[in-house]
């Protein structure tokens, strides 16, 4: 434990680790899915289980159809004897805000991050209608889709986008998946006209629109100032980190903008006067139009790669897909990809609640010689889970 | 590998809740035909109305009497309608602002002309359900409103009281899945249909769970070996249980103990008979006893050996 509390710039992502996501992950149960990330991610930083000194993480008892699900999956990470735990009821990207408030503290020096995901268990579009308002919207059952579809009218309404620049997000992330061996929605990319010749799903929604439904899991550790050099040559360090909610009802919205984004972003330092440029940006933007909102409330320009991993548009394992933005983004500025990235997540009908994160370099790539300790460079690596492609709509 | 175990699993969750006065004003409007909204501190009214302010969150409760026919300010096409969805046939989903609101209100819009007869913009009104209870879906849907045209003017205060106001709701959600143990519970579950108990050692601390869950606790690392372990194991713990379950058909007072496993690393529970209940004690033998096609052990009974001494257990407790 350290005694003096480093500045808020001082919390680095130092390692990042994900499964290949599958439509189902046959007969996992969802420690098993877990177990290789959460090895794979203690491995490249060289820490055991028990030299983590705070663990959260993401899960949802509904997408599991049981009560504390998030219990059986603590036996992943050595829980016993007793750890420093908690649990949000959210994406993982929440958790690791959690994390990172405790390592401000001082509290804590490192922390392991992990959240995970199995919709094959139930029908996803069914169970996401159980988050909303009981009394006026959940009574109704509508469906997460048929809900994004009204975003995305209201967007084409107002001339924000077009079904032609929706195609073009879902070509553009699909290409950019081809390389990535997590995703699950890969290979040859038809291009965005060949994709408008769809039928539509959910009017004015086209299954390129839609997310595949994913099973997988991810996981980060984070640490602070001297620890995460001596983890990695390259941390990803955390500039600012921030998030906000709107009204839940949507039709108290305008559908058409994120505020709650925009104030994150600002809090984040985002806007920073004299940052550097944004290079990367991976947003939760699990339906194409959502990807438009997000880019004006970021103020997102053509400078900046967005979702170049493919994105929740190629493989969106509920509760950890936020946390994947964060973890792509930071393993972009491992790899030197990027000096300034940001990611966001968003949890909630229609982008209700939003978290931006601001990931940030050292400055030119260091040598090895910097740090001291046995991290590897790279910080993707395949989490030994099954393979699977195809993308199912939702 | 073996084939996974699945089975269907249905969720059942009816919550009761309270409804406060906003929205005991509102669902019991509802089933009187009246549809109420709140005025925001702003002057916007909020439809549905709530008890908070959406931006300032502060408590606001002047209700009004808005509108029955209203704007689609947004929608979409439901091409397949879900159970428990407000029409059964395809439908619009609609954002509705309703005449004299500022805010709108989700739900159906019955369109039997499709979808190439919805337009943001269009002018709709209410349909009313038979049968009003006090609910959202009080409003059956709504339906085209042709060459309506908006009313103008402010909404008018409404007091909010009825007689009978409905103070609660049964929120029934049901929701459907299909559960997999995993590959280690799996590979428990298929001996024990064999009437043999096999529990994974870690291969770190070489510690022997029973039942499995495919990871040690302690390690964090997968299981894989499987071990055989009993089929007699010694009781290192017990209760004796005097309240009927319900639905279970075992004669009370019974004992319920934990049954250590010749060769387990830790304790299962079973239920402990064929000796009375008041004679069951820490280290008594047991072992299992199978009914037919059962996939469990029915209960676990004396071996008639000598008690195990409290030193070979007690790690176990
Ligand atoms: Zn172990």
């Amino acid at each position: 434990m350290t005694s003096t509390e480093p500045d808020p710039g001082q919390v680095a992502v130092v390692a990042f680790a994900q499964s290949r996501h599958a439509r189902a992950t046959e007969g996992l149960s969802e420690v098993e899915m877990l177990l290789p990330v959460l090895r794979d991610v203690l491995g490249q930083t060289g820490l055991s289980t028990g030299q983590i000194d705070f663990t959260c993480s993401g899960s949802s008892d509904y997408l599991a159809g049981r009560p504390f699900s998030f219990t059986m999956a603590l036996d992943g990470v050595g829980a016993w004897p007793p750890i420093a735990e908690s649990h949000v009821e959210t994406d993982g990207a929440w958790a690791l805000y959690e994390a990172w408030v405790k390592l401000l503290t001082g509290e804590a020096e490192t922390a392991l991050v992990y959240s995970y995901g199995k919709s094959s268990v139930g029908d996803l579009p069914e169970v996401l209608t159980r988050q909303l308002d009981p009394y006026c919207l959940a009574p109704l059952w509508p469906d997460s889709v048929s809900l994004a579809a009204l975003q995305a009218r209201a967007l084409l309404d107002a001339e924000a986008t077009s079904e032609r620049e929706l195609a073009g997000i879902a070509a553009r992330s699909r290409a950019a998946a081809a390389d990535n061996p997590h995703a699950q929605v890969r290979g040859t990319s038809p291009d965005a006209a060949t994709l408008l010749a769809d039928a539509y799903v959910t009017q004015p929604l086209r299954r390129h629109d839609l997310p595949p439904v994913s099973d997988g899991a991810a996981a980060v550790v984070l640490a602070t100032g001297r620890t995460a050099r001596r983890l990695t040559s390259r941390p990803a360090w955390i500039r600012g980190m921030d998030h906000r909610i709107e009204a839940h009802s949507p039709g108290a919205r305008d559908l058409t903008r994120s505020p709650s984004t925009r104030l994150a972003a600002e809090h984040a330092g985002l806007f920073d006067p004299g940052a550097p440029p944004v290079d990367v940006a991976e947003l939760h933007a699990p339906f194409t139009a959502q990807e438009v909102v997000l880019r004006d409330a970021l103020r997102l320009g053509e400078g900046t790669a967005v979702n170049p991993s493919g994105g929740p548009l190629t493989a969106n394992p509920v509760m950890a897909a936020g946390l994947i933005r964060i973890g792509e983004a930071a393993a972009r500025i491992a790899r030197g990809e990027a000096r300034r990235a940001v990611a966001h997540a968003t949890s909630g009908p229609c982008l209700q609640q939003n978290l931006v994160a601001v990931l940030e370099s050292d400055g030119p790539a260091e040598d090895g010689s910097a740090a001291g300790g046995s991290a590897e460079d790279g910080l993707v690596k395949d989490g030994s889970v099954e393979d699977g492609q195809g993308g199912e709509g939702v | 590998m073996d084939d996974v175990l699945t089975a269907p699993m249905v969720v059942e969750f009816p919550f009761t809740r309270s409804l406060g006065p906003v929205l005991s004003a509102f669902l019991t409007g509802l089933r009187e035909r009246t549809v109420l909204g709140v005025t925001a501190a702003d002057g916007r009214v909020v439809v549905p109305p709530t008890e908070y302010d959406p931006v300032t969150a502060e408590e606001i409760r002047d209700l009004v009497e808005v509108g029955q026919r209203g704007t689609v300010t947004t929608w979409a096409w439901n091409g397949a309608p879900r159970r428990g969805q407000p029409l059964a046939h395809p439908f619009a989903w609609v954002l509705v602002r309703l005449d004299g609101a500022d805010t709108a209100l989700l739900h159906a819009l019955d369109a039997p002309e499709g979808p190439d007869s919805v337009t943001t913009g269009m002018r709709v009104r209410v349909r009313w359900a038979q049968e009003r209870t006090g609910a959202i879906t009080d409003i059956a849907c709504f339906e085209p409103a042709p060459h309506d045209t908006p009313l103008r003017g402010r909404p008018t205060s409404h007091p909010g009281t009825f007689a009978e106001p409905v103070t609660s709701l049964v929120a029934a959600a049901r929701l459907d899945y299909t559960y997999s143990p995993g590959r280690a519970q799996t590979r428990y579950l298929n001996a024990l249909a064999e009437h043999r108990t096999k529990g994974e050692r870690c291969p770190e601390c070489r510690k022997v769970y029973v039942p499995p869950r495919g990871a040690c606790p302690t390690c964090g690392v997968a299981t894989g070996e499987q071990v055989e372990v009993g089929p007699a194991g010694t009781v290192t713990t017990f209760c004796v249980v005097n309240i009927k379950a319900k639905g279970l058909d075992i004669e009370v007072p019974y004992v319920y103990g934990h049954i250590a496993l010749d060769g387990a690393g830790l304790a299962l529970h079973g239920r402990v008979a064929g000796i009375p209940y008041d004679q069951v004690r820490m280290g008594l033998r047991v072992e299992p006893v199978w009914t037919e096609g059962g996939r469990h052990p029915d209960h676990y009974r004396p071996t008639g050996e000598p008690d195990a001494a409290y030193e070979t257990y007690k790690e176990l407790l």
